[in-house]
């Protein structure tokens, strides 16, 4: 077959990168239709690139599919070294799918600056999907570091009114964790005897103590992605004042890289290590469960309600991980992909009334039901899957993740299962204050309900969340066993 | 002598014979012509780089000329390559800026600057070359006189003035270092021919303790001219008082020529005592990279920011040079000091830019040298923005820019001597740094324009070579491989002969 010659991954990685630089640096604002059709284009095309990835995967297979290899740095032996596996698969997909969505939300939305806020979202993409299907450390390294760079401005230009000070602490805390990680992948370089190569670095046996060490400064880099209790405060600043396309990336797919690269680099790399401190890691992941939960509760700015309720979801995918049993760790990867879509369309629900209202505070709404019903109906939908109803996609993954827990300790899926409770207290208590009761305003009298654009952009998430909680199966079957192989990797003691 | 003597100086011949026809020349031009001398000095760069590409050409044995005192090897002829590159592409920055401000005050800033940057550079070929304590220090000297006279060009400016008298003063305090360290070790090894002081140092019976005496002068005085903490009190001042294009020279290919007479010092001339010298270059690294990047926070005006981080690089850079040998075991040198110049050369490569952008900003009577002047510069002129951004990011080793590759190349050499401590205090400083490297990219972008900014004109070269220089930082970002190799096998075989 001819599909299966093309460098799909590669193609997947530089077509959002090199249509974000056309409309970046060609794109006119005084042109502001050109740029956006350029824009849809670019994202529509760059989403169907990655759909020959899904047909073309191989269920059954071990190891990494669609392999590229080529050298790239001959001095360091750094690879251009890229490949999926049932873990990687899907973010792929997500993220290309969420820059679709993402365009269509800043259609009119954006005023300033549209081209090269087009072009930062595309560009970002590319970084992104890079990220999820490097196999080289390096490699991982520079695309994971880059996709900084358009974040930030992304915050710092089209953000509210505090953006610079949550860009510089999204940057500055993302970029100290990275900064340790980069140690220690330079010290795995030196202990394989100069590769930088993944897999090589999976069969690397090294000492207990090194594994601490090099967890440790992994932890650093991933738990502040994540974002992990405690270091979870850049995220709402982030979020509250980043531009709705820059909050839906960021929660839907930034905030997977860290937890992704937990299974790709902490895991399998220091399997003891992660034995060790898996208490430990189940312990920070309660903590995010339950008492950002409550926290979440006393919000009275949606986007930081929803920025919070992000940062409990993340705990259950970091416990289901470090459950290290196989249905923990797959709804982990579940929970995850739910939360792409279910977050991104949260985002997107608070952005809708934000454009109308101006304003984010849960007392200035009320009633908005009154005006906006179909935009109601979206929002409730997507409430419930925030608080993992059965029949939506949030359901899947904490179920799967409270089964795990079980399983290890009853107290451990006892505690994940009230987190369930809380997670439904601030979601539909935030839907009683905002779309229920009688119109709280004139304002809110006066609304237009959504558009045919924005019922597009909410419709696609829509059918994501039901399909993926109605039907799983394909997505769970295709990751069933690379979670798999990677679990009795873990098992196995690497010390000497 | 003979012919082949004569054949190894072809560059720095062509470069002193049309240095001094431009000087004459340029006394007969009126104002309105400089451009004439403009054009003569980049056409003797070029002859230059095609003199040192064709000499260069052969099987990068070293060929060592007037009994051993002058040599071209690999690595000079890299380092040369660059540094007509870099001054090249000074003066194309800097022609504007000549232009309007030598009309403003009546000449003073004419075709002086033209000739004074060659012989400064002449001077840096020299100590690229130098196989010899007293060649170096006549390229030192050289170099060093032109960039006083520099300094002082526009005598008329009380800033200029005070910063020519600082470097002038403390830069011949550091000369008095070097030569007196010099002195030791020709007292202690009888030579002053770098191979034949290797020979002594490493004999049984050198004494030892005249030779580190004698390093620990040679070393200050060395770092003065690179401007390491706690030699680094000139590098502010200067950069601030002198005009923005002698700030550009002062700070982009001198570093070139210090990273060799390091290499040819220390490396090729007292490698034995690696051990001695090396902890010393680990003191001046830390001290610098923390120095000056907690200093460069508080500066309000970009050029002594500028100078800060380009002490705390440059203690970067001493990292890679402090890495080559651990226990005697000299197999990691060559990636060590190959990386330390990889470094050298991307730094000055990204500097270079910085200062063209500031050069772009400034218009007749107006310097971009306060941090607000860039205030909204995204709105007034994007593509310089972008240019500045991507130069900021490379400062500051964010990938995928070539600042990252290089601070990567000097860590792995760091840990590969298992120097991990140092490493990690070597990436808190960074974090430190990117702060106010971001701080630029913040004023560019997120702030608005002042109310009444004029638009921004350049002369299409300037644009032009800005463009090139801000797309080299991105495009070695993503193919840093040949450069990297190249400084590595320079390196490798220079120490080989």
């Amino acid at each position: 077959m001819i599909l299966s010659k093309l460098p799909i991954l590669s193609i997947a990685i530089w077509c959002p990168v090199i249509f974000g630089l056309i409309v970046f640096l060609f794109g006119r604002d005084d042109k502001p239709r050109r740029v956006r059709a350029m824009s849809l284009i670019g994202a529509v095309i760059s989403f169907l690139v990655t759909l020959p990835l899904i047909r073309g995967f191989d269920n059954a297979a071990h190891g990494m599919q669609f392999v590229e290899k080529f050298a790239w740095i001959e001095r360091f032996n750094i690879y251009y070294h890229f490949g999926i596996d049932g873990i990687s698969l899907w973010f792929v997909v997500l993220t290309a799918f969420i820059t679709v969505i993402v365009v269509i939300a800043g259609w009119r939305v954006i005023e300033q600056r549209f081209a090269q806020y087009m072009g930062a979202f595309l560009i970002l993409s590319g970084m992104m999907i890079g990220t999820f299907c490097a196999l080289d450390g390096l490699l991982f390294y520079v695309f994971f570091e880059s996709t900084l760079i358009p974040m930030f401005i992304i915050i710092g230009v089209w953000g509210g009114e505090n953006r610079v000070y949550a860009a510089f602490k999204f940057f500055l805390y993302t970029f100290l964790g990275s900064l340790l990680m980069l140690v220690a992948v330079l010290y795995l370089y030196l202990e394989s005897g100069g590769s930088f190569d993944i897999q090589t670095w999976h069969a690397l046996p090294l000492p207990m103590d090194a594994q601490l060490l090099i967890f440790l400064a992994f932890l650093a880099a991933f738990a502040v992605k994540v974002p992990m209790w405690p270091v979870h405060t850049w995220l709402p600043d982030a979020h509250v004042e980043a531009p709705t396309g820059g909050s839906v990336v960021l929660a839907a797919i930034m905030l997977k890289l860290g937890a992704y690269g937990f299974l790709r680099f902490s895991l399998p790399i220091t399997p003891d290590a992660s034995h060790y401190m898996a208490g430990f890691m189940i312990t920070l992941s309660m903590i995010a469960v339950i008492y950002i939960g409550l926290v979440a509760l006393v919000q009275r700015d949606m986007k930081k309600l929803i920025a919070y309720s992000s940062i409990a979801h993340m705990g259950f995918v970091t416990l289901g991980f470090f459950l290290l049993n196989p249905i923990g760790l797959q709804g982990g990867i579940m929970q995850m992909i739910s939360h792409g879509f279910v977050a991104a369309a949260m985002f997107l629900c608070i952005g809708v009334l934000y454009d109308r209202m101006h304003t984010r505070l849960i007392a200035e709404y009320g009633g908005v039901m009154s005006t906006m019903p179909k935009f109601s109906a979206f929002f409730v939908l997507f409430s419930m899957a925030n608080c993992g109803l059965p029949g939506t996609s949030g359901f899947v993954g904490e179920s799967m993740v409270i089964w795990g827990g079980v399983k290890i300790n009853f107290w451990v899926g006892m505690l994940a299962g009230l987190a369930l409770v809380l997670g439904a207290a601030y979601s539909l208590w935030l839907v009683k204050r905002v779309i229920f009761g009688a119109p709280g305003n004139e304002r809110i009298k006066a609304l237009q309900d959504i558009n045919l654009r924005e019922f597009l952009m909410l419709s696609l998430l829509l059918v994501a969340v039901i399909a993926l909680g109605v039907y799983p199966a394909p997505v769970a079957d295709s990751m069933q066993t690379s979670v798999a192989d990677l679990l009795r990797h873990v098992a196995i003691s690497k010390t000497y | 002598m003979n012919f082949t003597n004569l054949i190894t100086v072809l560059p720095e011949t062509i470069l002193l014979v049309a240095a001094s026809v431009i000087l004459l020349i340029d006394m007969f031009l009126p104002d309105g012509k400089r451009s004439v001398t403009f054009v003569l000095s980049l056409l003797a760069l070029a002859a230059c780089a095609a003199a040192t590409y064709v000499l260069s050409d052969s099987s990068g044995k070293s060929v060592y000329a007037f009994n051993g005192m002058f040599v071209s090897d690999p690595m000079s002829a890299l380092l040369k390559l660059f540094s007509y590159l870099t001054v090249g592409c000074s003066l194309v920055y800097s022609r504007r800026y000549i232009v309007s401000r030598g009309m403003a005050s009546g000449g003073s800033l004419g075709g002086e600057f033209y000739v004074l940057a060659l012989f400064a550079l002449l001077g840096q070929m020299v100590m690229i070359s130098g196989q010899n304590f007293l060649v170096i220090y006549l390229g030192i000297e050289l170099m060093s006189l032109a960039l006083y006279a520099l300094v002082a060009l526009r005598r008329d400016h009380a800033p200029a003035t005070e910063a020519a008298m600082k470097y002038f003063i403390l830069g011949a305090l550091a000369s008095g270092f070097l030569l007196y360290g010099m002195s030791m070790l020709y007292g202690a090894t009888g030579s002053l021919d770098l191979a034949e002081v290797a020979k002594a140092a490493s004999s049984a019976d050198a004494n030892r303790m005249v030779l580190v005496f004698g390093i620990v002068f040679l070393v200050s005085g060395l770092a003065f001219k690179l401007g390491g903490v706690p030699f680094h009190m000139w590098v502010p001042d200067v950069y601030h008082g002198a005009p923005t294009p002698v700030a550009l020279l002062v700070g982009s290919a001198p570093k070139l020529a210090a990273f060799a007479v390091f290499i040819r010092l220390l490396v090729e001339g007292l490698s034995p005592l690696a051990m001695d010298w090396q902890q010393m270059l680990a003191v001046l690294a830390v001290l610098s990279m923390a120095l000056g990047n907690i200093t460069a926070l508080t500066q309000t005006n970009i050029k002594r920011m500028i100078a800060y981080s380009t002490i705390a690089q440059m203690g970067f850079m001493l990292l890679g040079l402090m890495s080559g040998v651990a226990n005697g075991d000299i197999s990691l040198a060559a990636d060590a000091y190959g990386s330390a110049m990889f470094y050298a050369i991307t730094y000055v490569l990204t500097v270079m830019g910085a200062f063209g952008v500031i050069l772009l900003l400034a218009r007749n009577g107006f310097e971009a040298e306060n941090l607000d002047d860039f205030k909204g510069l995204n709105q007034r002129n994007p593509w310089a923005a972008f240019v500045m951004m991507l130069l900021m990011l490379s400062l500051a080793g964010i990938p995928p820019l070539v600042g990252f590759y290089a601070k990567l190349s000097v860590l792995q050499a760091v840990l590969a001597v298992r120097h991990i401590w140092l490493a990690i205090a070597a990436v808190l400083f960074s974090l430190v740094g990117a702060f106010f490297y971001l701080r630029i990219i913040k004023l560019m972008y997120f702030d608005p324009p002042p109310e009444q900014s004029a638009a921004i004109e350049a002369p299409p070269d300037l644009r032009f070579a800005l463009g090139i220089n801000g797309l080299a930082v991105l495009v070695l970002g993503f193919v840093p491989g040949p450069l990297m190799s190249a400084c590595a096998k320079a390196i490798a075989l220079t120490l080989a002969s």
